[in-house]
């Protein structure tokens, strides 16, 4: 039906054919389900992001859905004033910053050494790194260790335990045996470098997106995880990351806001302050979301088909 | 699968070699990749560390275990643990919400991404598909916080969005979160919400081996859109959707430690106590250590026991495995 139609269409242009007509009706149907699906998906964030710079009297009545009303950045003020807040996204932002450039090193380290196929006991190791990845010694076994390291209550809990990724490795390895060819290392061993040499000034070079796509999936997988800090971060609550303080502060609400306890300015009401909380938070992600989905995507489909 | 090729790799480079099949001791590999071994040693450092050092404590199952006493200093009770910890109520239950909230996301969630992957398919627009996958998308790169957060600022039964609305057309409020059936249902709408559209991408790029030759011989057969999705595109990405239904369902013991904890509340325990949370309150909340170790490592056997089922099957059928 498609082949005709093509063949007509230049003839009898914009005639109302009962199949042009069908189809048209079906592509209404598609991409106005598409449509509502993906607004489904935007549109709770939009809400809140209203409600966070929404005048007081406006959110207390009710009256916000999807536009602000009575604009004010009061809420973001008292967020800004809250030392605790601010200081959780510092910690943040070093965790993972120093997460990522651990969890790489960890990750290159172990990935060219099992790319070479001639290398002596790699199955073993392989398997070593890769059993990781379906059996784990389980929460409380991880806690106790963490116990008996004395890393509860330290910057190294959050950094160390979660670096190595057996799925990170997986990627790294499969990437890396695909795009260098093993002719290139083989010349430059024959020119004499060594194997650090080699992974140093040819490997790393030919595989920078690898590097950032696996950057990302570290970066943001840390910035969004809470149960380690849940678990670990218990007296120092200056080593709280974000998220772990949003969740104190908004989902469990067992803490109060700073700046409200203090009442210094009017007492703003604590569903503008969550909603703005809730928007400090997201707002990072939503700001470099855009620039990072396409290496998110890459990097999966890398990891779903294996070497 | 992998073993098999480096070992057929090894063996061809052995016979293409001008030494011949020459046997070499341990000692001539170390010092030919002494370097590969050396950077290996970083990532076996960690991995021994973190992931075996805290499979070491796994023993502490088969132990009375106290913290004062330590590792060593406890004494042996072996399967006493684990048969008090079988008769608890709490254990039956939560087994019962692991395998409920992840059955039902399962359920509802699996069909969603390839529905979405089939109709994504029919757009030709490049820019409305751009922009809707991008906002699909979103969900998936957000904290398990950050979406509970968001989910009381919509469902919240005093202040929630939809609740406001509800009230202001004269209804009632309705406890989306804050009662034990409704909190069920809303905990796998917003898990199924938060997959569905990363979900996709896999059947995208599975749609897009499908041989194009195939859509032309079905249109000169005179199938329309519909019949041609039906019985050429879903047949072609059968073998993924199969090999990602077995891989789920392998999983479907697995812990949803984070997602749940951001969504409990008090007002609800009926379905929230999974096993991790179970772990995590008679473990780190109760210092109940040996019987919180039991209860994970229950769930760490079964659950692979499930995944090497899974691939079992998966090959079985003729689908790459995941091992």
């Amino acid at each position: 039906m498609d082949s005709t139609s093509k063949v007509m269409l230049p003839k009898t242009k914009k005639t109302w054919t009962k199949a042009r007509v069908k189809n048209l009706g079906i592509d209404a149907i598609i991409y106005t389900f598409i449509l509502l699906v993906a607004m489904t998906c935007v549109l709770p964030f939009i809400h809140v992001m209203s409600k966070s710079i929404s005048g007081e009297a406006f959110v207390i009545a009710n009256k916000i859905v999807l536009l602000p009303k009575g604009i004010t950045f009061d809420a973001y003020k008292k967020i800004f004033a809250d030392a605790s807040i601010v200081r959780s996204l510092y910690v943040s932002v070093v965790v993972t910053v120093l997460f990522t450039i651990v969890g790489m090193i960890i990750t290159i380290c172990a990935a060219y050494p099992l790319s070479r196929r001639d290398l002596k006991g790699r199955t073993a190791l392989t398997f070593i790194f890769m059993f990781t990845m379906y059996f784990s010694g389980g929460i409380i076994p991880e806690y106790l260790l963490m116990n008996q390291l004395g890393l509860l209550d330290t910057w190294a809990a959050m950094i160390l335990p979660l670096a190595f990724s057996p799925y990170n490795l997986l990627i790294m390895k499969t990437s890396l045996q695909s795009s260098i060819p093993d002719s290139l290392i083989e010349s430059a061993h024959l020119d004499g470098a060594g194997q650090i040499r080699i992974l140093w000034s040819i490997v790393l070079p030919l595989s920078k997106p690898i590097i950032a796509t696996l950057s990302l999936f570290y970066a943001v997988g840390r910035w969004n995880a809470y149960q380690d800090a849940l678990f670990y971060i218990k007296q120092r609550t200056d080593l709280r990351p974000l998220q772990l303080k949003l969740y104190y502060l908004v989902v469990a609400a067992t803490e109060s806001f700073q700046a409200a306890v203090e009442g210094s300015a009017q007492l703003t009401n604590p569903e503008v302050l969550k909603a703005s909380c809730i928007m400090f938070a997201t707002i990072p992600i939503i700001c470099v979301y855009p620039f990072v989905q396409k290496y998110f995507v890459q990097g999966t489909m890398i990891g779903s088909v294996k070497g | 699968m992998k073993s098999a090729k480096a070992v057929k790799g090894e063996k061809a480079l052995k016979t293409v070699s001008p030494v011949g099949p020459k046997k070499h001791g341990i000692m001539f590999y170390l010092k030919k990749d002494w370097q590969l071994y050396l950077l290996l040693l970083i990532p076996l450092a960690f991995a021994l560390i973190f992931k075996y050092g805290s499979m070491a404590g796994l023993v502490i199952a088969f132990k009375n275990y106290k913290i004062l006493k330590g590792f060593a200093g406890s004494e042996w009770v072996g399967f006493e643990i684990f048969e008090k910890v079988f008769k608890m109520r709490d254990f039956g239950k939560s087994v019962r919400n692991t395998l409920l909230l992840n059955g039902l996301t399962l359920l509802f969630g699996f069909p969603m991404p390839i529905i979405l992957a089939l109709l994504l398919n029919e757009v030709k627009n490049k820019y409305f598909k751009r922009i809707t996958q991008t906002l699909l998308y979103l969900p998936h790169f957000l904290s398990f916080v950050i979406i509970g957060a968001i989910a009381y600022q919509i469902f919240g039964q005093a202040t929630g969005i939809v609740n406001n609305i509800i009230a202001a057309n004269g209804g009632t409020r309705i406890p989306f979160l804050q009662q034990d059936n409704n909190w069920l249902v809303t905990y796998v709408a917003i898990s199924v919400w938060q997959s569905m559209g990363w979900g996709t991408i896999i059947y995208l790029a599975a749609i897009t081996g499908v041989n194009t030759e195939l859509y032309e011989a079905a249109t000169v057969d005179g199938a329309g859109r519909w019949a041609k999705c039906m019985n050429v595109t879903l047949p072609c990405i059968k073998g993924t959707i199969v090999t990602l239904l077995i891989m789920n369902l392998g999983k479907i013991m697995g812990g949803s430690f984070e997602s749940v904890f951001a969504l409990m509340n008090v007002a609800t325990t009926k379905f929230t106590t999974t096993i991790p949370v179970l772990v995590y309150n008679y473990g780190i909340k109760s210092g109940k250590f040996s019987e919180a170790t039991a209860i994970g490592l229950f769930q760490s056997v079964v659950g692979l026991i499930l995944v090497l089922a899974a691939d079992r099957v998966a090959k079985k059928l003729g689908e790459e495995g995941l091992l």
